[in-house]
């Protein structure tokens, strides 16, 4: 292994470091005795890096290898190939001194006592991470009135609404004061002011704390509130790793002009732009040219009542990038 | 109870310098105050519902004292098994009993492991800095499981107290020692089959004919059993020395099949031979492990 020759980090250092990653799993199929093993590639040579203080966004469709690439930075699962470093350590072999510099939320599952109230899940976290008794309280105070836990601290974690259960989830993964805050899509399954509270609250800690954030989602409100920087994996390949304007200007999806004419009437036609949907006397016309000129053309030969002008929004960038991806041969099935 | 612990929670960073004995002796108690702590909650979650354990308790208990009245009902129509009265019938039985009983409330949680591979809360106790096998072990300690221990440990006493032994401070000790592997012996098997389940799903059933077999058949003077299955429990799957040799010491007996009789004493380094195969075993389990699909 060449991973000796790496230095421990500083401060400058990326907080995560992976080359060449990769995973593969074998897989029997078939009725017992006429059973064939068949090796499917989760992930494939996977090369990034993350500085501290970063947000970064990992987006991808179900199956992509976004899953088994947080597990492989987490030290649950064992790379096939390439290494990955995580605050200096290599992730599967140094697991257990890992865990205490990272807190890991997965948003679909819960790590707190079912039966027991939050309060008591996590005084068991300040033990099991060993975090003295002062430093504890303090976090906790401190999380308890940034996440507004108060009002249910006491209550146990089976009568908690997702909301507070998943708040309870994030204070259990910070209340070490990791460096790094895995999230496997925190805000699954909750409703806007939960969403907003726990993004706020995420933004918050990135920025007073340093605290640097790996999330997945599948919720582009996520990424445009929070990512700075983007990553999408599709068929276990990075297809895309930067700023998320970038991301937008990556992938030719054309603005959307959508115009209110005074009366219903056949598809307008204008150079630079083509219609694409009429619905009485709304239309939405896929621009191509200069919007300026366009618009101007439009309101020169209609009566137009309404004018808006719609940015592509991530999702469509997102599934365009989807479906401009490679298929791999034997993609990927995890 | 809450707050016993206080003592070690500050200064076990590693803090280079001073201590480093006492620094390797928390590392290696680690693992047991960290079960304690777990296992602390679980029987507070199992005291959410009082009715319920005070039930299973009560059913464990049954089980177990029905099936001393099925070892007092053989024997006391056989008069002598192999050679074994009533009461060092009921030490071998009792002697089992409790050693499967010890390990079962300490590690029979790990037979649950292909439920949290499936479910994913493996997932949850690979990312905390604590032995996973430590949580998998504590996962639901319960207090019903006193319920198996407890009248075990009576019936022991019983039988011991009845049967004809001449009694030294050496002896007892040899007892003790050889109930603590009895235990480790256990335990250990516990584990090895329930590694099965990091490669093979739904393998729980198979390893319970390992475990509840392998109780069932040491509760009796396993040489009742023929030659094949002793020397297969004593040189395979070493059940022999949870029970049967650990009997023969305190009776102080030439071993009824004529095997040697230095395999009497040789519990503790078979306890920590299986020991170490299990700590393999889980490695090499947790090295393959797969995670699920999401």
């Amino acid at each position: 292994m060449t991973s000796n020759a790496i230095i421990r980090t500083d401060p400058g250092e990326p907080i995560i470091e992976v080359v060449d990653l990769g995973r593969d799993f074998v897989l029997s199929e078939g009725p017992f005795l006429r059973r064939t093993r068949r090796t499917v590639t989760a992930v494939r040579d996977l090369t990034f890096t993350v500085r501290p203080g970063e947000i970064v966004g990992c987006l991808g469709p179900n199956g992509a290898g976004k899953s088994s690439t947080m597990k492989m930075l987490t030290g649950i699962l064992t790379p096939t190939s390439g290494r990955a470093r995580v605050a200096g350590m290599e992730p599967a072999r140094q697991r257990t001194r890992l865990a205490r510099e990272i807190g890991v939320v997965f948003g679909q599952r819960t790590t707190l006592w079912w039966d027991l109230p939050l309060r008591d899940s996590l005084a068991l976290t300040r033990h099991l991470y060993r975090v003295p008794g002062r430093a504890h309280a303090e976090r906790l105070a401190e999380l308890t009135e940034l996440l507004e836990l108060g009002p249910f601290l006491d209550t146990p974690v089976r009568q908690l609404s997702l909301g507070q259960r998943m708040r309870g989830d994030i204070t259990a993964a910070l209340l070490h004061a990791p460096r790094l805050l895995v999230l496997d899509e925190p805000t699954i399954g909750l409703d806007v002011v939960s969403k907003s509270t726990i993004r706020d609250f995420l933004l918050r800690t990135n920025s007073e704390r340093g605290t640097t954030i790996l999330i997945t989602t599948h919720d582009l409100g996520d990424v445009e509130r929070l990512c700075e920087r983007v990553m999408v994996i599709d068929h276990g390949r990075l297809v895309f790793d930067g700023a998320l304007p970038r991301l937008r200007a990556a992938v030719p999806t054309p603005r959307m002009l959508v115009v209110d004419l005074a009366s219903a009437s056949g598809e307008i036609e204008v150079t630079g732009a083509r219609t694409v949907r009429v619905e009485g006397p709304r239309q939405w016309l896929e621009l191509r040219d200069n919007p300026a000129r366009v618009i101007a053309e439009v309101t020169r030969e209609h009566e137009v009542v309404d004018l808006t002008l719609r940015e592509p929004d991530i999702e469509a960038v997102v599934s365009s990038l989807y479906r401009g991806a490679d298929p791999v041969e034997e993609a990927g099935s995890r | 109870m809450a707050d016993t612990h206080r003592r070690i929670v500050p200064g076990d960073e590693p803090g280079e310098g001073d201590g480093g004995a006492r620094l390797a002796v928390t590392k290696l108690l680690r693992p047991f105050l960290d079960y304690r702590r777990l296992a602390w909650l679980w029987v507070r979650a199992a005291a959410q519902y009082p009715l319920s354990l005070a039930l299973m308790s009560l059913a464990v208990t049954t089980g177990v004292l029905t099936q001393v009245g099925a070892v007092v009902i053989v024997f006391g129509h056989a008069g002598t098994l192999a050679g074994f009265t009533v009461y060092e019938g009921l030490l071998v039985f009792a002697l089992a009993s409790s050693a499967f009983g010890i390990a079962d409330m300490f590690a029979g949680s790990v037979e649950r492991l292909g439920h949290h591979v499936r479910t994913g809360s493996f997932d949850a106790m690979l990312i905390r800095p604590v032995s996973p096998l430590v949580q998998v072990a504590a996962d639901e300690f319960s207090p019903r499981r006193l319920g198996k221990v407890v009248p075990a440990l009576v019936v022991l006493g019983i039988a011991l107290v009845n049967v004809d032994v001449e009694w030294s401070y050496l002896k007892m000790a040899l007892l003790a020692l050889t109930m603590l592997s009895g235990v480790l012996i256990c335990s250990a098997i516990w584990v090895i089959s329930a590694c099965v389940q990091f490669f093979v799903a739904g393998a729980r059933e198979a390893a319970n004919s390992l475990t509840y077999g392998g109780q069932a058949l040491t509760e009796y003077p396993i040489a009742i059993y023929g030659e094949e299955i002793v020397r297969s429990v004593t040189y395979v799957v070493p059940l022999a020395f949870v029970s049967w040799q650990p009997a023969l010491l305190v009776l102080d007996r030439p071993d009824p099949l004529g095997m040697p009789e230095y395999l009497r004493h040789t519990g503790p380094a078979v306890a920590v031979l299986l020991c170490a195969c299990a700590a393999l075993v889980w490695r090499t389990g947790l090295r393959h492990y797969r995670s699920t699909g999401s």
